[in-house]
């Protein structure tokens, strides 16, 4: 039986959380099939506790190719090393966040090795009989599921959506074994060119990394009330959302927009404030974990997915709840004192 | 400067109905439309054909049906077109999806950048761009969200990640998938709109294009459907109804339960 290989995903000198959610769903199908769990990362100058990070949250071995030309991500780059790895160890099974990077490296390394891919998994579990990989996933919006398998090639590859399964835990005294991999220039030789990153100020919390979102829909009114979306993410650590009106209109920038033309994203807690619910924005956000929606409109779209609807007017609701949520922190925080 | 723009036809996902029993869509009556999210690639071509001059092919895999998609591209202002059908292209999946197209586009010989939707509203995979890089051992930047520049056989591209935005320049030819952001789709022409109906678009089937017959449909996809179904959409949702200040207050107490409850806050 081959590994079990998850993706790590190592940014400006950083572990990235996904990078335990994988290893979250690697757990449960290592087990089940018995395999070894492996988790690959690729950078540069990455540090010995991040490999033990990944040790102590589940990882039985790491594969880590340590080299400056992978300091930032560049597909081809990234795909060739990648291939290599494939190509010597034989996992079973790679995973892989369905994050920027995620989904675009994958489909360009699975076509290479002619192998199944699919994407953006939100279930993954193991056919009893064979034990292929069977991978479920929403499609047409969201409107479907579909579980897909790769029965005869192999690896068995997928990309993950982000918080569609709680990271793992570290565990004391886990030990595991680090391979190191070194790889000459020619395999980092790329027809492009990294040239530099620029931090998006608007986006203190980005919504594809947020435990919480809290979006605005063209029932905020104006640009200037959005000020008390912002202000109620803030306040609960989220990020801020929109729909595609309120990004259309200006109020917001394109980053922002949740849904079939903007982003998809499985947050914790999704709070909707004047958002209609059409099916457009519902692709993007219907697999949260918990919904509230704030609606003037009884009828409206949004409440059939909510945990918990208000109907009434966001603008008289929002600013007492804001408030509410300051006078309760001040008291847990004193209280804690 | 020459630019392929591979396009999908897709239904139309709007008023989308499910057949509760079998959990496939309800196909009748519902109309094909471009991808939505193609529309941005073909907007970015016809800037670029703009600024440097030089044609546009749309080129799509697909029925019959799917020429209707390429000649309202060619109402937008793409110069031309082509069909990838056969019998035998049903029922690729993303692999033999991108090997067909990117056999397609080499047919169509020398070009400088294919550009792609960053996904297809029915499949939802984003795959196909990528995979269509990857067959032509191109360059690729996904997600891209402006132009930067185009000189010196290279492009300089803005891509939109976590947190921000990249740059990176690639020689070309090169490949990549945008966002919406990157443009506005224009309407069609009445100029554009009388081309389409007079343009003749070849179809090429798996003998025209250099494609093994293993490689392609059901046979050549490493992937199958194990089984489609509908989700479970609606919640056991509370619902409350702020009339004045004491449902308001209650709506902001049933939040803060919630909040708390959760592990909010
Ligand atoms: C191809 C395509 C792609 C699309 N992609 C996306 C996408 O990615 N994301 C997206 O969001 N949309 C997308 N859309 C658009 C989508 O169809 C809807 O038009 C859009 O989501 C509506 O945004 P909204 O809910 O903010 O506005 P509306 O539908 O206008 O809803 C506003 C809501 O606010 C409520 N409201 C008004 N005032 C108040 C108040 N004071 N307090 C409380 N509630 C109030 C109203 O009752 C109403 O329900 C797409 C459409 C197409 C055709
Ligand atoms: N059958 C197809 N014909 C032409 N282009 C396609 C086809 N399928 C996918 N594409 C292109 O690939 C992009 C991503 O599609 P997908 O991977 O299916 O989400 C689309 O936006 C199109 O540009």
């Amino acid at each position: 039986m081959g590994e079990v290989w998850t993706l790590a995903e190592y940014r400006f000198g950083k572990l990235s959380s996904v990078s335990f959610e994988l290893l979250n769903r690697g757990k449960s199908l290592a087990q089940k099939l018995n395999a070894p769990l492996a988790s690959i990362i690729l950078g540069f100058a990455i540090k010995d506790e991040d490999i033990n990070e990944l040790i102590a949250r589940g990882a039985d071995k790491v594969y880590v190719v340590d080299d400056k030309n992978l300091e930032n991500f560049l597909v081809e780059s990234y795909a060739k090393v990648l291939i290599e790895l494939v190509n010597e160890y034989k996992p079973d099974i790679l995973l892989a966040a369905a994050t920027t990077t995620g989904r675009t490296l994958m489909p360009y390394v699975a076509v290479r090795i002619r192998t199944g891919l699919t994407a953006d998994c939100t279930v993954l579990d193991v056919e009893d009989e064979t034990g292929n990989l069977l991978q479920t996933r929403p499609a047409i919006g969201g409107n479907i599921l579909a579980t897909i398998k790769t029965p005869n090639t192999r690896p068995q590859m997928a990309t993950v959506r982000p918080h569609s399964m709680k990271p793992a835990l570290p565990e004391k005294g886990r030990s595991g074994e680090v391979i190191r991999k070194k790889y000459d220039d020619s395999t980092f030789k790329t027809k492009s060119k990294y040239l530099r990153f620029i931090k998006d100020e608007s986006q203190q919390v980005t919504v594809q990394d947020a435990k919480i979102i809290v979006a605005g829909g063209k029932g905020v009114g104006k640009a200037e009330n959005f000020a008390i979306i912002d202000k109620l993410a803030e306040l609960l650590g989220g990020a801020v959302g929109a729909s595609r009106d309120v990004v259309d209109r200006g109020w917001k920038s394109y980053p922002h927009q949740i849904g079939l033309s903007g982003k998809t994203v499985s947050p914790a807690l999704y709070i909707a404030a004047g958002i209609s619910g059409a099916v457009q924005h519902i692709a993007g956000m219907q697999t949260s974990e918990n919904i509230i929606a704030i609606n003037k409109d009884p009828d409206a779209q949004i409440f059939h997915l909510a945990d918990l609807g208000i109907v009434g007017d966001l603008n008289e609701i929002l600013p007492i709840l804001i408030d509410r949520i300051y006078d309760y922190k001040k008291r847990e925080a004193s209280a804690n004192v | 400067m020459k630019i392929v723009v591979p396009i999908k036809q897709v239904p139309e996902t709007s008023n989308v109905k499910m057949n509760p029993e079998t959990g496939t869509m309800v196909r009748e009556g519902v109309e094909s439309i471009i991808n939505p999210l193609d529309l941005y690639a073909i907007e970015t071509a016809i800037r670029l054909k703009e600024q440097f001059g030089g044609k546009i092919i749309a080129i799509s895999m697909g029925p019959g049906s799917a020429l209707e998609a390429i000649k309202e591209a060619v109402a937008m202002g793409c110069d031309d077109g082509v069909l990838l059908s056969d019998g035998k292209f049903a029922g690729s999946d993303t692999w033999a999806t991108s090997y067909v197209l990117a056999n397609g586009i080499k047919k169509l010989g020398e070009y400088d950048i294919v550009i792609c939707g960053e996904r297809a509203t029915d499949g939802d995979t984003a795959q196909v761009g990528p995979g269509i890089a990857s067959f032509l051992d191109l360059p690729l930047s996904t997600f891209t969200s402006e132009i930067l520049s185009v000189k010196d056989g290279r492009i300089k591209v803005k891509r939109l990640v976590e947190g921000g935005y990249e740059e990176i320049e690639m020689t070309l030819p090169a490949t990549m998938t945008v966002v919406k952001e990157i443009s506005d789709p224009r309407l069609p022409t009445l100029r554009g709109k009388l081309k389409a109906k007079k343009i003749e678009i070849p179809v090429w089937g798996l003998q025209h294009i250099a494609v093994k017959e293993e490689n392609v449909g059901l046979k050549g996809s490493p992937t199958r459907v194990v089984k489609i179904f509908t989700p479970k959409v609606a919640r056991q949702g509370e619902k409350i109804a702020v009339r004045d200040e004491e449902t308001l207050n209650e709506a902001v107490d049933k939040i803060m339960d919630f909040l708390i409850k959760k592990e909010f806050i």
